[in-house]
């Protein structure tokens, strides 16, 4: 190969010159907002906004929350679809069918999901209904009150994992697809059981799949917002409504800057941390 | 043997029905009207097939236009992000090149700054360009989001596909090029495919940018936002159920596709 | 083997590239940016209803309140106009005003001299420049709907048409005594607009000012009191944005908003509801008047066209036509005629009951706070928050955010605003 050493650079640069412009650009911005503040003589250099930020009542909160959604969600969506995908492995006719209805709610917004989960869990609701039925509760009650902090925190949760398990699956039956099946008949001539052939063959090689999901729903997680502006309203706050509310409620874009950068700095944390721990060396690839 | 069969299969049903249970309790909602969204007990079938509040809300002025930007808009972020996408995931999979660390890093730090706060400075440029409340800016400034997801997914996709392959095909006489067409892409096109709905999909349901970077030509969920925090549940549940319809057909259309991914593994 | 599924997904490709070609069939209309009657419903009939008869198409676009000066400064900086005529609240066009981004409107206010808007009304409109910043459109206010069932459990001898605070507790108290269910309800959810029941409600009521008593004595023991209201609210009020669907849900017996936020329940059941003012406390009857305006944007695409929308709108017969359709009511001379359906009359008549009641104290929205007014809100909306739900001693909540709402008018330098009393230079908290 002539090119090689030229190859990868010709194949980044349109998108990096892309992210540069629409990425970078913005970025920097945005930072610089956020070590802004007004002083007497125009815009200075200050750490106000963070100051704000971390002064304010949701702030607390709005941390908490967040590390608690992404910490019950993200480990139950990687089991689920783990799950699911080995299941798939041995769904012989309509497999196709299974694959479309476990992957539709790849296709639906978190606005769609959270409208979704407020049909079921509203007072006066589907869920309700059902246990009226059964005698747990009499007549409508709520779920989704500031008065009920931990079956808001289960509605937010449980929404969150019907709508974004998908893409987990989808990620991983890729990856399971391109496992050679040869590895499994010779675990089986080892006399490998089902559960050591998972862990021993299917875990390890599904490790770069694995690692991108992860990254991929972990980043998101920390993103997520309309779902929980949809179930919880202001009785939930997160990192990212609580931007959303600094920018577009109370129009301070330093202070909304300011929780886009903790937002940043801990997604990107999350990220190196899934980079190191699960490392693929490249002889392995 | 059949017990395990038995237990195998309800998990399958249970599966499905928690993907498809909550999805027919909001079309009931959006088909019932306010009556049925303020009854108590709910009732669990459809008192009647109306689609009153459905029909009414798709002639509200501006929710077809408005479909057909966020189409737009989606369909452009698809191209941009497989187009620019694809190659760098190639060249992380197959390169080992200085600075793809850094690269990488960039991508994944795309992923890790929140949207929503992108498009403000962005506004303006956007107005100077001419990109200002365009289909193709909003395309734009999705594809910001989409690409990474686009990169990270084609590099494991093509991470996973076999180096002897390539090197077999190089054997045979083709360029790096015919090699990469013959021989990983269609093995990496389901991925690819899985890729490009990702992108749609991510476009089709992203909201701030959206609301942000237009004024006339809102895409459907930015003017659902606008609208419909501000509307009666049962027509917040129609506009829900109709944002829901195009992914479940979408992702229908391409099940073949996806149930293809599940044949290359038999290979 | 991918052949098909790949066909499938060329053709949805193709089939949606094609739709790329793209429609702009209205892309001439003059586009209208209004933060009022944004819910789809209403959005809907002003298309249908108030802009049939409009002299040119119109594009009628919502915007949230907060995004509007966004957008406007974003098209000033951008040069690239698109929006001609602006719709707002007197509150939200003064910021606009005052980054330059209206044309003066002088000529057109003395042409609409004989439409026979209040001066005092049209000169709130120049925001004191002298010069027509926007034309007055239309009113409006709050008020609470009572849903029948209620009316048994009043206290004795209240009067619904004058009812005070206490009463109101102990109203709601007996209802949840009987009924075991709390059936107050505010519109405290993330888009209601609860913050303007503090600002022009509860505070005048208890303390007779808004901003220069904000820490007071009387505003402790308002706090107090309103903690001790807040046992019988229903709690999903922090989610309620607006009335009208708890109401009609039977979730809610009584509640407070904005008159058009309630309207839907009145108009759907008149017979069920009642509507009568809010509630007075120590200081007199606090209430908000909402007043909305027209503006020109400074660069419109379509100025003419957007002053020849704004001398229709400003038609007695279009002012007739917006209360029948919307539940804003005319600024201009107009004789609401007596065929009004019940549920709008039920409204007409508990808004002349609010400002016509005897202790009745005005109370304006915020002034001269431009974009600082959302921090403004949040003031109240955190102390609220920090009192009532999550039951803080007022005293220490109370000087905390009073520093804090210092901090926004030192910012600002915005003067007192009425009820209280008017200042030199940035108002006060005392």
């Amino acid at each position: 190969m002539r090119n090689t050493r030229l190859a990868p650079y010709l194949l980044i640069a349109p998108s990096l010159l892309f992210l540069a412009v629409l990425f970078l650009v913005p970025l920097v911005q945005t930072v610089a907002l956020a070590f802004q503040a007004d002083g007497p003589g125009g815009a200075a250099w200050s750490t106000a906004n963070f100051a704000r930020m971390a002064g304010d009542l949701n702030f607390a909160d709005a941390i908490i929350n967040t590390f608690e959604i992404v910490v019950i969600v993200v480990p139950l969506q990687l089991c689920l679809a783990l799950g699911m995908a080995m299941m798939l492995r041995h769904v012989q006719r309509g497999r196709d069918i299974v694959l479309w209805i476990w992957s539709i709610p790849l296709g639906i917004s978190d606005l769609a999901a959270g409208l979704v989960w407020l049909a079921i869990l509203t007072d006066q609701g589907y869920l309700n209904t059902v246990l009226n039925w059964l005698g747990v509760v009499k007549g409508p009650q709520s779920w989704l009150s500031y008065e009920t902090p931990i079956a808001l925190l289960a509605a937010i949760v449980v929404a969150e994992a019907w709508r974004a398990t998908a893409i987990v699956l989808v990620i991983l039956v890729a990856g399971v697809q391109l496992v050679p099946k040869e590895y499994g008949e010779a675990a089986d001539v080892f006399g490998a059981t089902p559960w050591q052939r998972f862990t021993k063959i299917m875990l390890p090689l599904l490790k770069p799949s694995i690692q991108t999901a992860l990254i991929l729903r972990t980043v998101l997680a920390f993103e997520m917002f309309a779902i929980v502006l949809s179930l919880g309203g202001r009785n939930f706050p997160v990192l990212v409504s609580e931007a959303f509310t600094w920018q577009y409620a109370n129009q301070n874009f330093g202070v909304a800057a300011a929780y886009a950068v903790v937002v940043m700095v801990i997604s990107l944390a999350a990220t190196l941390v899934y980079l190191l721990a699960l490392r693929t060396p490249p002889e392995q690839r | 043997m059949t017990l395990r069969r038995g237990v195998f299969l309800s998990g399958i049903a249970v599966l499905c029905a928690w993907v498809l249970v909550p999805l027919y309790l909001i079309a009931l909602g959006a088909v019932g009207g306010r009556d049925a969204v303020n009854s108590w007990p709910k009732s669990f079938w459809p008192a009647e097939l109306s689609l009153s509040t459905i029909t009414a809300f798709m002639n509200i002025a501006g929710v077809w236009t408005s479909t057909l930007y966020s189409v737009e808009a989606a369909v452009l972020c698809m191209l941009f992000s497989i187009l620019l996408g694809v190659p760098a995931g190639y060249a992380l999979a197959r390169f080992a090149f200085r600075g793809a660390v850094a690269f990488r890093l960039v991508v994944l730090l795309t992923r890790a700054f929140p949207v929503a706060i992108l498009a403000l400075p962005l506004t303006v440029s956007f107005i100077r360009l001419g990109l200002y409340d365009t289909p193709l800016g909003v395309g734009l400034m999705h594809t910001a989001l989409a690409l990474p997801f686009a990169v990270l997914v084609s590099a494991s996709l093509f991470q996973a596909i076999p180096r002897e392959f390539e090197e077999a095909a190089w054997v045979f006489g083709c360029s790096g090029i015919t090699a990469f067409l013959r021989v990983v892409l269609p093995l990496a096109l389901p991925g690819i495919a899985a890729t490009a709905i990702f992108a749609f999909v991510i476009s089709w349901n992203e909201v701030f940018a959206a609301t942000v970077l237009t004024v006339r030509h809102k895409t459907l969920t930015a003017y659902l936002l606008s609208v419909l925090s501000e509307s009666p549940l049962h027509v917040q549940f129609a506009g829900g159920f109709v944002l829901i319809i195009p992914s479940v057909l979408f992702i229908f259309l391409v099940r073949r596709h996806l149930f293809a991914m599940w044949g290359i593994a038999n290979r | 083997m991918t052949r098909p599924g790949l066909r499938g997904l060329s053709a949805a490709l193709l089939g949606a590239t094609l739709l790329l070609a793209p429609p702009r069939a209205h892309a001439e209309d003059m586009v209208f940016v209004s933060t009022q009657m944004r819910p789809i419903e209403e959005a809907q009939k002003v298309r249908d209803t108030i802009l049939k008869d409009a002299p040119a198409p119109v594009a009628y676009v919502t915007e949230d309140p907060p995004a509007l000066p966004v957008r406007v400064k974003a098209e000033m900086q951008g040069g690239k106009h698109t929006i001609s005529l602006i719709g707002a609240l007197h509150g939200e066009l003064q910021p606009l005003a005052t980054m330059g981004a209206l044309m003066t409107l002088d000529d057109l206010a003395a042409r609409l001299k004989e439409r026979g808007i209040p001066d005092e009304v049209m000169k709130l409109g120049q925001f004191g420049t002298g010069h027509q910043m926007y034309i007055p459109w239309m009113q409006a206010t709050y008020l609470m709907v009572a849903n029948r069932q209620a009316l048994p459990y009043l206290p004795a001898g209240a009067d619904i048409n004058a009812l005070t605070y206490d009463q109101l507790q102990a109203w709601a108290a007996a209802i949840q005594e009987k009924t075991g269910k709390r059936m107050l309800g505010f519109p405290a959810g993330p888009k209601g607009l609860m913050h303007r029941f503090f600002e022009g409600f509860l505070y005048p009521s208890y303390t007779g000012g808004v901003v220069v008593p904000f820490r007071s004595d009387d505003a402790e023991k308002m706090w107090t009191a309103f903690a001790g209201l807040w046992k019988t609210v229903n709690p999903n009020s922090t989610s309620y944005n607006f009335m009208q669907e708890p109401l009609l849900a039977g979730d809610v017996w009584i509640g407070f908003d904005h008159v058009a936020r309630v309207l839907d329940a009145l108009r759907q059941k008149p017979d069920d509801f009642v509507a009568f003012p809010a509630p007075a406390g120590p200081k007199g009857r606090g209430y908000m008047p909402v007043l909305a305006g027209l503006a020109v944007a400074k660069g419109a695409p379509d100025a003419n066209g957007a002053m020849a929308l704004i001398d229709y709108l400003a038609k007695p017969e279009t002012q007739i036509t917006t209360a029948r359709a919307v539940g804003f009511f005319p600024v201009v001379k107009a004789t609401l005629p007596p065929d009004l359906d019940p549920g709008l009359k039920l409204a007409v008549a508990a808004i002349a009951a609010t400002g016509g009641a005897k202790d009745a104290l005005p109370s304006l929205l915020p002034i001269g706070l431009g974009q600082k007014g959302g921090e403004f809100d949040k003031v109240f909306m955190d102390t609220f928050q920090l009192v009532v739900l999550r039951g803080q001693k007022p005293r220490a909540v109370l000087d905390r955010q009073g520093q804090e709402m210092q901090r926004i008018l030192t910012e600002t330098g915005a003067p007192c605003w009425a009820p209280d009393p008017p200042s030199q230079g940035a108002c006060q908290v005392k």
